[in-house]
């Protein structure tokens, strides 16, 4: 049987309201080197919204995400995550931040010295230290369930496709049941069929969490199926944002030029 | 310049800006590129250890995955220590005789065999050859892991690299080290032992009594231990190149490249240091 968990360290970050942003991005700014990647920009995700952010390969889509999870520091900006400033936190309070969200890599990251299902169970070993081993493992079997992996729980990550990567990957990202998910081109590579699975999942698990979800895609056909904002970015600006309909009736050519090619 | 000898700013030589931004020859070029590439190295490689050392000394600590490490990076190791420790017993049995021989000091064969083994070729032994193994695995892997996202994938579940992929293997290092320097000891001093007795017969307890008299046993231990060292220095310079890699498969075969060749070239130089200390403390 599977038990209810709690995180083994009771966060102290600030309560959110609902109404209040999950994720705040002002003025965000990061340069590597001479080449500016994001030039200030301001983005906002609420609970239980789906945002895709969208652009050319190198407008720094995947930066932004990597900024919010405090993988990069930003030059300057701020990030608040569950009302929390993350740009100059401890590494203590970003880690508790960090058990909040759930990030799915655009080649799915997976530990390729472990198994499938401990991939999976990986964050509860380090985290939920109340659980014993086979509630570990239950629970990783109940969220390979959800991403239709289950049969794969002994193979090792060499052993299957790109798509089946990337499902486990989602499961590996929505172990620790986070408030916030955080997809890196989650249908890249894939072929059609598969992507729209990818999609239907990424929705169905939507549903059901009400999770804040922020999307980083070029697939535009994607974005539409998942997200209900979307924000275009090019030259580290966004360019637009707001719903596809939004989009659709923008003015600036950029924008029509973007939806023309993809 | 005024008559004070110094120069102020309202008494200093004009300077055209074209003259102002003609870089000084000696601060550029390959040169200081190479010098800037060695601060940089070092620089950075003082920042890691400080990450790590601050990481294992906090807890959580990682104990599952040190276990890992002691097996993969100790009981893995073993064979390879042992056979290489058997066939220097071997190498040194037979030049050991044959000098001696010429100097007609045969009876301190066994002397100068136990010695020569276990406290110089033993240590340094072990030390290059852990560091060959070990240091080319764990910068091929960390770096496959740099590269892939791994590492990524752990600091983004809140789980402290530093502390879980770095701190478990160099501790292990330090830990294996001295172990697997006793058991080259042991398999050189019986091969020698043995490769003596084929041509003249020596028993066992006649070698160990004779190469081992007059030492006491606390003299082989600051020998056998300062390859605690040697594993600090290959964990930590195998994982600091694995973790810092950037590119794809080039920059995974560089990370073990430069693992194995820098560690065991500062395995040597600790030596240099190593022996000096030892010999002006414990003799």
């Amino acid at each position: 049987m599977i038990t209810a968990y709690q995180p083994a360290i009771e966060q102290d970050l600030p309560a959110t309201s609902a109404q209040s942003p999950v994720v705040a991005v002002e003025n965000l700014r990061k340069a590597f080197g001479s080449q500016t990647v994001l030039n200030g920009i301001s983005l906002k995700v609420n609970r239980g919204e789906t945002l895709a952010v969208l652009g050319r390969s190198g407008t720094g889509k995947s930066v932004l995400l990597r900024i919010i999870i405090g993988l990069i520091q930003p030059d300057s900006g701020s990030v608040r995550v569950l009302g929390q400033e993350i740009n100059g936190i401890k590494l203590d309070h970003m880690g508790e931040i960090r058990k909040k969200m759930g990030f799915l890599f655009q080649h799915a990251a997976l530990y390729d010295s472990l198994t499938v299902g401990e991939n999976v169970a990986f964050p509860l070993e380090h985290h939920c230290k109340e659980m014993t081993g086979a509630e570990r493992s239950d629970r990783a079997k109940q969220l390979l369930a959800e991403v239709g992996m289950e049969g794969a729980l002994d193979k090792m990550p060499s052993d299957i496709s790109g798509g089946m990567q990337k499902r486990v990957g989602l499961a590996r990202a929505l172990a620790m049941k986070p408030e916030i998910l955080l997809l890196d081109e989650p249908t890249a590579g894939l072929d059609p069929i598969s992507s729209g699975e990818i999609d239907e999942l990424i929705l169905k698990l939507q549903r059901e969490r009400q999770m804040a979800s922020i999307v980083v895609t070029h697939d535009l056909h994607s974005a539409r199926t998942i997200a209900n904002h979307l924000a275009l970015l090019d030259k580290g600006n966004v360019v637009t944002e707001g719903s596809f309909e939004d989009l659709q009736k923008s003015d600036i050519q950029f924008v029509k030029e973007f939806l023309k090619q993809a | 310049m005024s008559a004070s000898g110094f120069t102020t700013a309202a008494s200093a030589p004009t300077v055209s800006p074209e003259r102002r931004h003609v870089p000084n020859p000696s601060l550029s070029g390959p040169a200081a590129n190479l010098a800037s590439g060695f601060f940089e190295w070092f620089g950075s490689l003082g920042i890691f250890s400080w990450k790590v050392l601050t990481a294992a000394l906090t807890p959580p600590y990682e104990w599952k995955e040190l276990i890992r490490q002691l097996d993969e990076i100790g009981s893995k190791s073993l064979p390879l220590v042992a056979l290489a420790g058997a066939a220097i017993g071997v190498v040194l049995s037979m030049e050991a005789r044959y000098s001696l021989s010429r100097f007609g000091a045969k009876s301190m064969f066994p002397a100068t065999l136990v010695y020569s083994i276990i406290e110089v070729m033993g240590p340094i032994m072990t030390g290059l050859i852990v560091s060959g193994r070990v240091g080319a695995g764990i910068g091929a892997e960390l770096a496959s892991m740099k590269v892939t996202e791994q590492i990524d994938a752990i600091e983004a579940s809140a789980i402290n690299p530093y502390r879980f992929l770095a701190a478990t293997r160099i501790l292990a290092c330090i830990l294996v080290l001295p172990f697997l320097t006793l058991v080259a000891d042991v398999c050189g001093l019986v091969t020698g032992w043995f490769a003596q007795t084929l041509v003249e017969p020596l028993t066992f307890h006649q070698f160990i009594e004779n190469g081992f008299q007059g030492a006491t046993f606390s003299a082989f231990l600051p020998p056998t231990f300062k390859t605690a060292v040697y594993g600090l220095i290959i964990g930590t310079i195998a994982c600091f190149q694995g973790m810092r890699t950037l590119g794809g498969a080039a920059g995974v075969g560089r990370a073990a490249t430069n693992s194995v060749v820098i560690a065991s070239l500062f395995v040597i130089l600790a030596d240099v240091v190593l022996v000096k200390f030892i010999l002006a403390v414990f003799h």
